[in-house]
This record gives C-alpha cells, structure tokens and sequence, in this order.
C-alpha cells in the first residue's frame, strides 16, 4: 500500500524520538485534535458555501459566483471579511463577558468532538467510556454562552433572544437525552465506538429498531441547534438577531462557527447513535479482511462523512423549507409532543427488547446469537424487533393525538376554512362614458 | 443613561415591570421606517403604539405648487410598489373634473396594467410576510414572478418600479410590439407558479399554526376603523370598488371578490391569492377584448380644471386609494388630499396584535401589507 507510506514513515520517524507510549497517549492525539479543528474551521467555511448554494437552487438562482470558479472562494473572502472588522462593544455592555462569551460557545462545541468517532482505529481522537453522556453535557454548556451573550450585550432584543434560547435549549435537551436512552439499550454501552460496534455486531443500524426515537433525536437536534424552523433565539425578522444582535467581526463569525460546529455534533450523535457510525456493509469483508487496515479506517471515513452530510443536507432542506415557529409553540412540541413521545419510546423499547428475550427458547425460537456486548439478534429477532418498533410509533403517535386532542394546534387543517367568491353586480361606473373607438377619428 | 431599576423588596421581585421594545425605525420587519413602541409582559404585547413619519416628504404641499401634468410622477412615491395604481387614481382624478373622454383602448390598457401591477404587489407581498414568518424561499419564489411584471413595466414605461405609467387623457404611449405576447405568456405561466406557493404555505402544519387565529377582526370592527382592501375582505365584507363603482374598464370584466370568513392571517392570506388569480381573470379577458384605437385623448395646452372640489378612488393591492382635490380654476390644484389604504389599516394594528406574542406582531405588521411611503406620504 503506497498510499498510506507517508503514514508509516511518519510513525517510524516519530519512534525514533519518542518511545512507543508517548507516541500513543501524547503526540498521535496532538496530531488527531489538531487535524479535526482544522478540518472542522474549514468544515464550517465550506458549510456556509454549501449552505448558500443549496438555498440558491432551491430558489432558482445561482448562489455565490464571484469569487474564483463557481464562487469556491466565497468563504475565504468572508472569513476575511469577519477578521478584519471592527470588533464593536456596545457602551453599556458588560465587556468582560460579552467578551468571553463566543469563547465558550466554540470551546462548548469543539471540545465535543473529542469523543465522536469518525473511524475505526485512529480515526477517533479518544474513547470515553461515557462518550455520550460527555457530548450532551458539554453541548449543553453552549446554552450558557447564548444567555451570557444576551444578558451582557445590554440589549433587548439581545435579551428576548437569550430568554427564548435558554428555554427552548433546556427543554429540547430533555427530548434529545430521553430520545437516546432506546437506542442505549440496544447497544449496551455508552461509548459512542461502543454503540456503533454493537451495529456492526447487530448488522442493523438503530434507526430501525427505533424510528421513534430517530425522529426525536432529529427534531430536537434542530431546536438543540437553533436551526429554522426552530431558529427563535436569532429568528432575524423578530429580534433582529436575537442574543447576537450586537456581535460584530470576528466574535460574530465564533457564534458563527459554534453553530454550524453544533450542527455537525448533533449530526455525527445521530449518524453514530442511529445510522450506523463508520459502519456500512461489505467494507470490513472486503478491506480489513483482506488485510488492508488503513485503507479500512479511510474508506470508513468516507462512509461516516457521507452519513454526515446526508443529516446535514436535511438540516438546509428544512432550513429553506419551512416557516418559523412561535415561541409557544415551540414549547408545546417540545413539552406536550416530544418529551412524553420519548417516555413512550423508552417504555416500548424496554418491552421489546424484554419480549424478545423472553422469546428466546420459547417452542424452539431461536432470537438471541448472543449478548456479549450489544444486543445480536437473529433474523427472527430482528424482524420481531421491527416490527414493534413500527408498533411503537403508530401506537405513540395515537397515545399523544389523544393527550392533544383538546389543544388549538392540533388539527389545523380542520381549522382552515376556505375562502368563498362572490360577483355582486357592479355599481354606477365612476368613469365618463367610454366614447367608442370610431367616433375618435 | 437611566440605571435599572433594582427590586429590593419580595412584592416588586414578583410583579416585574414590563418591559418597553422600540421595534423599528431600523428593524428588518416593520416594511420599512414604522417604528412601533410595544409594551411587553415577558413576551406578550400588552400595550402598542406606532410612531409614523420618518418618511414624511410633504407630497400633499409640493402638489399645490405643481402643474396637475406634473404632479402624476410623485403619486408613484406613495406606494412605490403599486406605482402604477397610484399614478391611476391621480389622472383619473383630473380626468373626471375635466370631463375628458378616454379613449377606450387607454381604459383598456389602464385595466391590464394595474391588474399586473397589482398582481406584483400582492407578489411582494407575499414574499415579505413568508419572510416574516421565516418562510425565506417563497420570497425568492414570489420575486421571480414580480421580475416577469417589471419587465414588461420596463418596456412599456421604461422604469420598473415608479413608472409615470400615466398621463391626463390616456397613455403616453400605445402598448409596444410584443406587449400582448409578453402578458400573455405571463398570465399563462402563472396558475402554475401560485400552486406552488400554495404547496410550500397553504397546508404548511407551521404556516396555519403562525396565521390560522392570528389577528382577528370581525367585519363590523373593520368597517368601523375604515379597512379597505383585502384587509376588509378577509373579514367577509364584499367591497371592492372596481365593482361598486368601477373605473377603467372594470364595468365590462367578469370577476369574482374573495371574501373570507374570520378575519384572520390565514384568511386574509388566501383572499390575497385568489385576488391573485381574479386579477389574472382580468388580465385575460382584457386582453382579449383589447380594442384598437388612440390611446390619447385631445388635451387643452394647460390643463385646468374647472373651479370645485372632486373626490375619486380606486381599488389600489393595498385598498381604497382615494384623491381629494381642490381646484381654483388655476393651472395648479388649490388643495390635494391622499386617501392612503396603508395608513388607515395600520390603525387597526393595535386591535390585531393585543394579547398575541412579538412574533405575532410581526406577522400582523405582513398581513396588513403597509408601504411606508404611503403612510408618511
């Protein structure tokens, strides 16, 4: 594999200094964070590109073309742009911390990254034990920036927009933590390599044994995110720009940054969690089997990235798509919809997995391969596992259509009435008789 | 530089004061320079009052000094998005005082025009207020149909948005070569772009839950603070005064007033898109009935009214578009008076929005459909 001799010659070179332990804990790590916060600064660069193309044919234009071919370097630009701003304090703010703010939202949202596997084997930078419990805490500490930011800019507007992101964040936490705990059961682990090892294992990607939970996971990620039609705290034709109206340059671009740096956080939990991670089917017979490692560990990338970008791609589908909602709806979806839609899921996927244990050895069904780490389910197992899951959210989606009943949102269709026309027969013309073409010559 | 006031007591910490929000001159949403002052309780609009004229550019004033030839470009200003609505009401004004005979081709041609541009407003219209209610891309949408409209603006008239469509006695010019081909295309192209903007809106679950209920006034309070236009009609008043006392050739159109049921976003909404589709009704039939003929009128050197006053008023997008003017037999009007649509609907902005969210207001501010040059006049 010439390909990857650069790698091996780097990792020779490097064994000449260092002994092997430090190159594993200290120097290899170094390299990985190194590597992910550039790639993901440049990630977020080329995401506002992509952005903007994809809502530009959406809506019949072009999108930036201007700067190098097809616009490439429209990010560049930008980012240019964004540093060499002014970095305007507003008098009345508090400095100290409408300065660190931004810092910790974008210390908030990279530090996440830590714990996401991108890959097999050196492609994950480390591998906590409670990797997912590491992720939903520190992205909750994004939430402090915003309130932060808000609170000192000093501003009303400012302020509506920390109010709402700080209630909308908190509360869609719930649902976003409560989504996961289905899907937990089903790997077994908290490690996120642990969670996509148990797919590999399983051969299944969770969203298919839970649908239900997928589907919180990706609605209250969009809230978690801030992103349309959940885009409240920023919602630009209320407030303005909500808690960052007074940001200007280049602690603007951070919140920026943050943002779309979330986005990929909550995309990349739910490709682990839910598509599979790294895993894809026939890679590891057809790479790893044959003794290609690293060409395994990339291909695998690839397949992670292009899970990635599917997720995201729905991010600015949605984004370009749907109108906004009000503050109090948005807090009845999270409240009256999403979180008991959760609970639900936790309890049905409690029971299915009991009842297929259950089934195991009953009449000679065979369920269960094994349950060493993950759940390995056979073909009937799997199907079993399926179909209540289908189960589960017909029967969710009834259950919370009747808590819902009553309240005003629930059926609007029913609520729309259509508009009726009437021709009522004109009145006295106000204009002077129309004199005829033929008298006019 | 006042400091905020500090609670030191349990009672004040439990009752905190409202908060006051200057929403505008400067706001991406309040459709240019209103600047409405709204007292909120956390997020609720409890109290709302609106502060108009930054825009004031003393229209009515300039007129008494103008020529009544001249005066017809600063109508255009008023609402500059129906600019050709807007010049209509003036030389129609001037028309009827004189008693001057317009051709029918004119008429005909002055019924098509403003049809498309009010087709064009109510486009604007509805990618501003999707806008406001985070809808982004029918704004994009709802642009390139208005881009159509102004193009055959631009050849007719030469400018796209304050045209000079008019002048007193007919057209400055007839339509030009390709002018019914280019309509034509326009009014058959366009059916299928409003289905999809009823696709992206009409059924949206976000959509109905950010208009449906939104802003509620009944017919009788309508009629009471003055609403003209689709304003009125959505609260289920038939009233369009291209039926009640049609101008233009209007009397020879078939066409039917939308009117909805319970005066809400929505409704006003839906009565915008099928006025939408009335006007292209119009549009067509005009087109094909499109008489030959001059489209000029023989005109005196200096027009002057005889001495008296005139009141005369159109259907303008927004509403009833009225002039007032007084003459003293001189070659310039003795006194001009604008009935604008915008300012007599927003003063029902505060009845709309009491007791809804900050969101809400903003949706209502869109559905009002103001034009701030108008307002400030």
């Amino acid at each position: 594999m010439l390909f990857f001799a650069p790698i091996e010659f780097i990792n020779q070179l490097l064994l000449k200094f260092f002994s092997g332990d430090t190159i594993n804990h200290f120097i290899w790590p170094f390299i990985q964070i190194g590597l992910v916060v550039t790639l993901v600064a440049g990630w977020v660069a080329y995401a506002t590109y992509l952005e903007r193309k994809i809502s530009a044919f959406m809506q019949a234009r072009l999108g930036p073309m201007r700067v190098g071919p097809w616009g490439l370097l429209q990010p560049i630009a930008d980012g240019i742009k964004l540093l060499t701003k002014e970095d305007f304090i507003p008098e009345k703010a508090d400095r100290w911390i409408f300065f660190f703010a931004p810092y910790i939202a974008v210390a908030a949202a990279f530090i996440t990254f830590s714990v996401i596997p991108f890959g097999p084997d050196w492609a994950v930078i480390t591998d906590v034990n409670i990797g997912l419990l590491f992720v939903l805490a520190v992205s909750s500490v994004g939430v402090l920036a915003l309130i932060l930011a808000g609170w000192s800019s000093n501003s009303k507007y400012s302020l509506l927009g920390a109010l709402r992101s700080s209630a909308q964040m908190i509360s869609y936490e719930v649902a976003m933590g409560l989504s996961l705990v289905g899907a937990l059961m089903f790997a077994r682990t908290l490690s996120l390599s642990g969670v996509v090892h148990a797919q590999q294992l399983d051969s299944v990607w969770f969203f298919v044994y839970q649908p239900l939970g997928f589907l919180i996971f990706l609605v209250s990620g969009i809230a978690e995110n801030n992103r349309a039609p959940f885009d409240l705290p920023e919602a630009e034709s209320e407030l303005v720009a909500g808690f960052h109206t007074e940001y200007s340059g280049f602690r603007w671009s951070l919140f920026f940054m943050a943002e779309y740096a979330a986005m990929v956080i909550v995309s990349a939990v739910a490709v682990t969690v839910y598509l599979g991670g790294w895993y894809f089917p026939f890679v590891y017979r057809y790479t790893e089997a044959n003794g290609y490692h690293n060409l395994y560990v990339i291909v695998s990338l690839l397949v992670f990235i292009f899970k990635l970008l599917a997720i995201l791609y729905l991010y600015f589908w949605l984004r370009w798509t749907l109108p906004r909602f009000r503050y109090d709806q948005l807090m009845d979806i999270g409240w009256k919809w999403l979180i008991p839609s959760a609970l639900i899921n936790i309890v049905i996927s409690a029971l299915a997995i009991f009842i297929v244990q259950a089934l195991n050895g009953w009449r000679g069904i065979k369920t269960i391969e094994s349950l060493s780490s993950g759940l390995d389910l056979t073909p009937i197992g799997k199907a079993l596992m399926i179909v209540m899951g289908l189960a589960g959210l017909g029967l969710t989606g009834l259950s919370l259509a009747r808590i819902n009943w009553r309240s005003r949102d629930f059926n609007l269709k029913n609520q729309r009435r259509n508009i009726r026309l009437v021709n009522v027969p004109s009145g006295k013309p106000a204009v002077a008789p129309i004199v005829p073409a033929a008298s006019e010559g | 530089m006042h400091q905020v006031e500090i609670a030191t007591t349990q009672e004040t910490l439990l009752d905190s004061p409202e908060m006051v929000l200057n929403m505008g001159p400067q706001h991406p949403s309040t459709h240019g320079v209103l600047r409405v002052i709204l007292k909120l309780d956390g997020e609720t609009v409890i109290d709302l009052d609106c502060d108009i004229g930054y825009l004031h550019r003393g229209m009515e004033k300039i007129a008494e000094n103008r020529m009544y030839t001249m005066i017809a470009p600063y109508w255009d200003r008023l609402d500059y998005i129906a600019a050709v609505s807007n010049g209509l009401v003036w030389v129609e004004t001037v028309e009827q005082m004189m008693n001057l005979p317009v051709p029918r081709r004119a008429h005909y041609l002055r019924t098509i025009l403003t049809e498309l541009n009010r087709i064009a407003s109510h486009l604007l219209w509805l990618a501003t207020h999707a806008l406001d209610i985070g809808a982004v891309t029918v704004l994009l949408w709802a642009l390139r149909e208005r881009e159509e409209i102004l193009k055959i603006f631009e050849r007719q008239f030469g400018a796209r948005l304050t045209c000079h469509a008019w002048r007193v006695g007919g057209m400055p010019n007839d339509a030009y070569d390709g002018f019914t081909e280019d309509v034509q295309q326009f009014v058959n192209n366009f059916p299928t772009r409003l289905d999809e903007y009823e696709t992206v809106l009409s059924e949206n679950r976000i959509w109905l839950s950010r208009t449906v209920g939104i802003g509620v006034i009944s017919a009788d309070e309508a009629v009471a603070i003055g609403l003209s236009g689709p304003a009125l009609r959505g609260s289920g008043v038939a009233w369009d005064i291209r039926k009640s006392r049609p101008y233009a050739a209007y009397a020879e159109m078939d066409f039917d007033i939308p009117l909805g049921e319970n005066g809400d976003t929505y409704d006003r909404y839906l009565v915008r898109l099928e006025e939408m589709r009335q006007s292209r009704r119009i549009v067509n039939q005009a087109l094909e009935n499109l008489p030959d003929g001059p489209v000029n009128a023989k005109l005196p050197k200096i027009v002057k009214p005889p001495v008296g006053d005139y009141y005369h008023s159109i259907e303008g997008p927004k509403g009833e578009i009225g002039c007032y003017l007084v003459s003293d037999g001189t070659a310039q009007p003795w006194r001009v008076r604008v009935r604008p649509p915008s300012l007599i609907n927003l003063q029902a902005l505060k009845q709309l929005c009491l007791g809804h969210l900050v969101a809400d207001v903003v949706a209502i501010i869109g559905t009002l459909d103001i034009v701030l040059g108008e307002i400030d006049r």
